[in-house]
């Protein structure tokens, strides 16, 4: 197995994803990453010319709501997730000031 | 010799649309309400939950991008910016970052008589995030996902502005634009339109640009003249002393007329967008397109140039009565009803005008309907009310939307047309102001204009001064 994956990568990764890996937890992280790098590189060999780059694998395009109102007063449901609220409100930690 | 700074200017606008629904969930827009009363699964970012596009955000962002001369892109997609903060409850935000709705457009302004055109980059759809709010007793933040999901169009210029003038130029024009399409109402006090400014400054002749700042929390045109010229000098002043402009984002106080940077990681730029998997692409047919196109209305240019030659308006009357949509709208359907153009204006231009500014109101808000203003206008030029009286009709009209044949003859405001009357109260007139009598015949014009005053004191004002005036001549 190449080494594709560099500490300094895995690092950078988990900041961008706030996460606190263990040592172990990194090395695993490695591990999986270089396996689905590799898999890009099996895919890389197909010729892919003259194929136009897809995000979805469906042939599906315009699905649309129309502009109606339908959503009622949805604060119950949506703050029953709240670790801590405040004023029907969410509170966290001071993000601002 | 001190050196010459030219300042380059880009930005990036963000304007909330008028939908009534967010732009992926059927939960109301409306602004303001209980906080998070406008929310679901879907806008407060639910594991599962599916966000299904409103048809209505890629016609009004079409509409705009048309109206700003972009090149529509007919296939187009949505992407995911990664980033994490609490007015984000998806940990991502959907955007448009590789197939944007529109681009390579631009828009002509008219900065102190110059024409110039400022070319649009790319505009691209994208949701808003929720609101935080201080709590100043806690020390904490508070977070309100009403507006998580309101749909937004982001329009990125070129770096084609150099002054304030030209900045405010470009936003008014942005603004009308947008206005007249009824896609959005661009309030930046409300935070509905929301401008950065991306700028540097650079040595007069100097080809390549220096290393820009980005400049947030701008709520007013004023506030952004006055940070373009804070940062411009604040950039002028680093690079005197030698030292270096850093590239970061930074956030104007507009009561202390200075900018702080914000508080940004290493790892602030990097989103690592890619593709929306939860939807599919926009496919916009011709056929699509072109209805879009149909229903676009005349914008201010095209107005006041069909003003000016159709109804004979002066410029800056056009201007004004263009300002906004609504306002050209009630010229327009008044002068149909009474084909008195010019005296449509006039009332417009003056009264109007008189009356927003004292009731604090915006052109938009004017609620009077076109056929009474149309009705005191021939009432005014049949002589069946003087100025006066239709000056004081007009405050009902504008305030209650009154009509005007029936409040005059309710409040019996009509002028007198009983020539008989007029003649006695003359009389009267003549009878106890004999000095004024001897006076006029004596040569003094003046003591004419005290006897019409007279008589149309004694008439309560119902009378037409123009009449009055013949008839004193005629007696004497």
């Amino acid at each position: 197995m190449t080494n594709k994956i560099s500490d300094e990568t895995i690092e950078y990764v988990s900041i961008l994803a706030q996460l606190e890996l263990t040592e172990q937890e990194k090395q695993d992280a490695k591990a999986d990453m270089e396996k689905m790098l590799n898999y890009i590189d099996t895919l890389n060999e197909l010729n892919t010319e003259g194929i136009e780059p897809m995000s979805h694998v469906f042939p599906v395009k315009n699905v649309f709501r129309e502009d109606i109102v339908i959503n009622g007063d949805g604060s119950e449901d949506t703050l029953a997730n709240a670790p801590l609220k405040k004023d029907n409100s969410f509170k966290v930690p001071k993000t601002i000031g | 010799m001190a050196k010459q700074y030219e300042t380059v200017i880009g930005l990036e606008v963000h304007v909330e649309l008028a939908t009534k629904t967010k732009i992926f969930c059927s939960c109301s827009t409306e602004f303001g309400g209980t906080p998070n009363t406008h929310t679901c699964p879907v806008c407060t970012g639910m594991p599962g939950a599916l966000p299904v596009l409103n048809r209505q955000v890629v016609e009004y962002a079409a509409a705009i991008g048309l109206a700003a001369n972009c090149e529509i892109t007919r296939v187009c997609k949505f992407d995911r910016k990664n980033y994490f903060y609490p007015d984000n409850p998806q940990n991502y935000q959907i955007s448009q970052l590789y197939l944007p709705i529109a681009k390579n457009g631009y828009v002509e302004i008219d900065a102190g008589g110059t024409k110039k055109k400022i070319r649009i980059h790319e505009m691209h759809m994208e949701e808003d995030a929720g609101k935080l709010i201080h709590d100043e007793w806690d020390d904490t933040t508070l977070v309100d996902y009403n507006r998580s999901g309101v749909p937004l169009v982001e329009i990125v210029s070129e770096p084609d502005m150099h002054s304030s003038d030209e900045v405010t130029a470009y936003l008014e024009k942005l603004r009308t634009i947008i206005q007249y399409l009824g896609a959005s109402d661009c309030k930046l006090q409300e935070g509905s339109m929301r401008v950065d400014v991306n700028l540097s400054v650079r040595e007069t002749g100097m080809k390549e640009y220096r290393t820009r700042t980005e400049m947030k929390n701008l709520n007013s045109f004023k506030a952004i003249a006055r940070a373009i010229e804070g940062e411009r000098t604040r950039q002028i002043e680093l690079l005197e002393a030698g030292k270096k402009v850093v590239q970061e984002t930074r956030r104007w106080d507009d009561n202390k007329e200075a900018s702080y940077a914000m508080r940004s990681k290493e790892d602030a730029k990097d989103y690592r967008y890619f593709p929306e998997p939860d939807l599919v692409p926009i496919v916009i047919s011709e056929e699509w397109l072109e209805r879009i196109r149909e229903r676009q209305p005349q914008m201010r240019d095209e107005k006041i140039k069909r003003y000016k030659k159709e109804f004979d308006i002066p410029q800056y009357d056009a201007e004004i009565i263009t300002s906004s949509r609504h306002m050209a709208d009630i010229f327009e359907e008044t002068s149909a009803i009474c084909k008195k153009p010019k005296k449509v204006s006039n009332w417009l231009m003056v009264e109007t005008m008189r009356l927003l500014k004292e009731y604090g109101m915006e052109p938009e808000e004017i609620s009077f309907s076109p056929k009474n203003l149309a009705k005191l206008i021939q009432l005014t030029e049949s002589g069946i009310i003087n100025n006066s009286v239709a000056k004081a009709v007009f405050e009902k009209i504008f305030t209650d939307d009154v009509e005007p044949d029936r409040y005059v003859e309710e409040h019996k405001l009509g002028n007198v047309s009983d020539e008989g009357e007029l003649l006695k109260v003359l009389q009267k007139v003549i009878a106890e102001n004999p000095q004024a009598v001897v006076d006029y015949k004596g040569g003094k014009e003046k003591a004419l204009g005290a006897l019409v005053g007279q008589t149309m004191k004694a008439m309560k004002g119902k009378a037409d001064p123009g009449m009055v005036h013949k008839k004193l001549r005629e007696l004497l």
